[in-house]
């Protein structure tokens, strides 16, 4: 059993990290904020039932992943999976060769990737619908395990496995657009 | 399992860390001689970092430090007043 006297000392260690979750998940800083709050608030109330030994971590992200379902969710509720158009696997792969020109311009040491700025990349996330952005953001950005995001989120592995790979697509296929719009594409 | 379109069926669990042994093993094995299911399997992993890179650890604001501080009544700023200090 953890004693609620290590809590805020171990937890605030994981505060930046849950912060840049939240603001994926909430889309702004004011409900971030309030998000944060709550979870460590929570994992401090409940810190006894925390194993000692296990992931703590993952312990804060099931907090903060439970606590924004349940309070935000139903406020930002918006079209969901009927709403995500299907989209071909490898979506921007298979656009490289139309951006060849933009990458020969970076230097050595830039990736492809780097055509995309951050805020790019975070607005690509941030405008999946909640269902598919939850696990890209868990899987990718937080890289926790299937088996994790599945606990987090309430579904079946292959529930996780599927959203996730249409989520991913579809992000794809909104940084190919903004690559378009930059005239990055021939 | 050999060809390409085994191969890339396993790209996200292989991307992802989640394939048993010899299901990574005969992916390893594919790779090693196919070129192109090389280069998808090395852009994917690209566009995955890039994602976790551009997309984590913002900074964290005062006015937060500051709540969480309250609530949890602990000095983390180190300036030895909880909450708002001056």
């Amino acid at each position: 059993m953890a004693d609620r006297s290590d809590f805020a000392a171990t937890a605030m260690e994981f505060a930046p990290q849950l912060y840049s979750a939240a603001l994926r998940m909430t889309r702004n800083r004011a409900d971030a904020e309030d998000l944060v709050q709550e979870t460590m608030l929570r994992g401090y109330r409940s810190f006894h039932t925390f194993t000692e030994g296990t992931n703590l971590r993952a312990w804060l992200f099931r907090i903060l992943t439970n606590v924004y379902i349940n309070r935000y969710r139903a406020a930002q509720r918006r079209p969901d999976e009927s709403d995500l158009a299907d989209v071909e696997d490898m979506y921007l792969y298979r656009r490289v060769p139309s951006m060849e020109s933009a990458a020969a311009s970076l230097s050595a040491e830039e990736q492809f990737l780097d055509l995309f700025t951050d805020d790019e990349v975070k607005t690509a996330l941030e405008n999946l619908p909640e269902s598919f952005r939850l696990p890209v953001l868990l899987a990718d950005v937080e890289g926790f395990a299937y088996r994790e995001i599945a606990e987090m989120l309430d579904v079946p592995i292959g529930t996780v496995m599927s959203r996730l790979h249409r989520g991913r697509k579809a992000m794809q296929r909104e940084l190919y657009e903004y690559a378009q719009k930059k005239g990055l594409t021939t | 399992m050999s060809d390409c379109a085994d191969t890339l069926r396993e790209l996200e669990p292989f991307l992802d860390g989640e394939l048993a042994d010899e299901v990574r093993h005969h992916v390893h094995h594919h790779l090693d001689s196919c070129p192109d299911c090389q280069q998808a399997f090395e852009f994917h992993l690209e566009l995955k970092e890039a994602i976790r890179r551009k997309c984590s650890e913002e900074a964290l604001p005062e006015s937060l430090v500051s709540r969480l501080e309250v609530c949890l009544t602990e000095d983390f700023d180190g300036d030895g007043v909880i909450g708002n200090g001056p």
